[in-house]
């Protein structure tokens, strides 16, 4: 049975266990939860983890802000055209060193999400977050990136702004980036909308979250023609989305440990292993010379999916 | 003179392709051999030898059909001479997904590409350029990784060599059967262009029918000059998915090269017979020469 299924069953449970006042009952049902629990938590599937890295209760980028840097102002607009509440962006100080945090924005109220989107940026977010890059550079800031996003915006503005365009141009200008970039995916890694954030000299996933081509959904919809979403699950473990697929595949350079239910706001294990990543690595980072880094981020790149010709 | 000169390419091109013994396509779209075929926006009843003498563009309502990418770079290059590189590319089947390396073969038997996209040097009125041209034919164009690679490597040795890039986009967007993989061939080709672009050499992409995807997310929107081919589409997100998240229907003309004009995404419009002479003056303007 799917994790989705498992915990509505378990809610379900401790909702009965806690208007019970019969102990008999109470004891049986406790042994009852703790056994759906080992079920549900044990065997994991890829679809589970589609489903938890989307759960609205995971940390959002405002949580990680707080959480992980001692300060922080948050910059605002494209310098273009307007402000995207769906990325958002500032400088912190991680343990006094200033770094640029730039990351998608979700909401858990619908007001929330309706400011931010649900997390898919058009044009104007990637171009304020190249802008807040450039910026980074200038001052010699690291760069650290929180990556979660469904995908870039399918809207017809997005479409007349260049949406292409934005996104391409950052892949172009993050390849030349003079600073220590550093990218993690936190939830959902949806596509280009994704991708756009996230060449860096080093990437990161939380164990739950995922990083994709595309939705599981839209993957069964477009290779299986599955309109009634039958297929999502076997599309979700042949894509090989989840952080431990995307390790083996070298294509992602540390996993971060999640609580066996999934993260949430309160895990301070999550947020403490970022903070000592991110120290270690941007002190590692910034000892090598400038061709070094970007030599080291165009090879990371490069070897992706590299084949030989016969 | 350019009219003499047009009918030269013509005719090395009905030559070139009896060359190539006619390669066979029957996919959408797309005209099928034939004495006879039929325009795909007028309805035309139009002589094969006739389209294919024009260019494969209509002579009736002047609509652009797919030209196949030898026919392409045979009309670019000068006596239709070039050289394609990189070709035998070893495949990745990184999903282990079903029936892909079949499917694979199946294409590369039908079609007589070895990939999504064609890579090739030689001369345009005598400067050396590099050409990548991608064949929607071959399951829509889709961004492999032996696609990605092949472009990639053809852009560092465009780097490497100092010579311009032309690369003629067609695409569908990411081929879904490689996973990530295939999304991580943007980084990969988008970084290489980054140093073509640091080294102030010239790129120039050329959108054709249909680019959308991550194609148009990388380097189709990274030329110093963007050319469209008339009509043609292009555009990231695909219509259908965006009319069903605002739940409106989309402007006539919506994504084609007319439309990304006026929006200030496409440099210029150029037709297919202006194809090279366009590029002649491009080229022109940006050799050592010029002042």
């Amino acid at each position: 049975m799917a994790l989705i299924d498992l915990e509505k069953q378990i809610t379900q449970l401790q909702q009965q266990l806690s208007n019970s006042e019969n102990k008999e009952e109470q004891k049986a049902l406790k042994i009852q939860i703790a056994k759906l629990k080992d079920e549900a938590y044990n065997n994991i599937s890829a679809y589970d983890r589609v489903y938890m890295a989307r759960k609205s209760n995971r940390p959002h980028i405002q949580d990680y802000i707080q959480n992980i840097f001692d300060d922080f102002i948050e910059l605002h607009g494209d310098r273009l055209y307007l402000d995207d509440g769906s990325i958002m962006g500032g400088i912190a100080l991680l343990d006094n060193q200033p770094v640029t945090v730039i990351g998608h924005a979700k909401g858990r109220t619908l007001d929330e999400n309706l400011h931010c989107n649900f997390g898919m940026s058009s044009p104007e977010g990637y171009r304020k977050a190249l802008r807040l890059m450039k910026q980074a550079e200038k001052f010699h800031r690291p760069i650290i990136t929180f990556i979660d996003t469904p995908g870039a915006y399918p809207g017809l503005e997005a479409e007349q702004h260049g949406i292409g365009e934005a996104i391409a141009r950052n892949l172009r200008e993050m390849a030349t980036l003079s600073v220590p970039v550093i990218a993690v995916v936190v939830g959902e890694g949806g596509s280009g909308g994704a991708l756009a954030l996230s060449v860096a000299d080093r990437i990161l996933m939380l164990e739950n979250s995922v990083y994709s081509i595309l939705s599981p959904e839209g993957f069964a919809s477009i290779l299986w023609k599955d309109k009634e979403g039958t297929r999502v699950k076997e599309a979700a473990s042949l894509m090989k989305l989840t952080a431990k697929d995307l390790y083996e595949m070298k294509i992602i350079d540390h996993i971060i440990k999640e609580p066996k239910t999934g993260a949430t706001v309160t895990s301070q294990k999550v947020y403490e292993q970022l903070k000592d990543y991110f120290i270690k690595t941007i002190l590692e980072l910034n000892k090598l010379s400038k061709t070094n880094l970007l030599n080291k981020r165009y090879q990371k790149y490069r070897t992706i999916g590299q084949v030989s010709v016969l | 003179m350019m009219e003499k000169l047009f009918q030269e390419r013509k005719e090395k091109l009905v030559f070139f392709k009896r060359l190539r013994n006619k390669i066979n396509h029957q996919t959408r779209n797309e005209i099928p051999d034939g004495l006879y075929c039929k325009c795909a926006s007028c309805n035309e009843t139009i002589l094969q030898k006739v389209l294919v003498n024009n260019l494969y563009v209509c002579p009736r309502c002047g609509h652009h059909h797919q030209l196949p990418a030898h026919q392409r770079l045979a009309l670019l290059y000068d006596q239709g001479r070039y050289k394609e590189l990189y070709q035998q590319i070893e495949h990745l089947n990184p999903l282990d997904f079903p029936g892909y390396d079949e499917k694979i073969k199946m294409l590369q038997d039908k079609t007589k590409l070895d990939e999504a996209v064609v890579v090739a040097s030689g001369k345009i009125n005598g400067t050396k350029v590099i050409t990548c041209v991608m064949d929607s034919r071959f399951l829509m164009g889709s961004m492999s990784s032996a696609v990605g690679e092949k472009i990639t490597r053809v852009i560092e040795h465009a780097t490497k060599r100092k010579y311009p890039l032309i690369i003629f986009c067609a695409s569908g967007g990411a081929r879904m059967q490689e996973g990530i993989y295939s999304l991580m061939q943007m980084a990969k080709t988008s970084s290489a262009l980054a140093r073509h672009h640091e080294a102030g050499l010239l790129y120039i992409s050329y959108i054709t029918h249909p680019t959308t995807g991550g194609v148009t997310a990388s380097f189709a929107m990274l030329g110093d000059i963007i050319i469209g081919e008339p009509h043609a589409l292009i555009g990231f997100a695909g219509a259908r998915v965006i009319e069903s998240t605002i739940k409106q229907k989309l402007p006539e003309g919506f994504q084609r090269t007319e439309f990304m004009e006026k929006q200030g995404f496409i440099d210029l419009i150029v037709k297919r017979q202006d194809m090279r002479s366009t590029i002649i003056r491009i080229l022109k303007m940006h050799s050592k020469g010029a002042k």
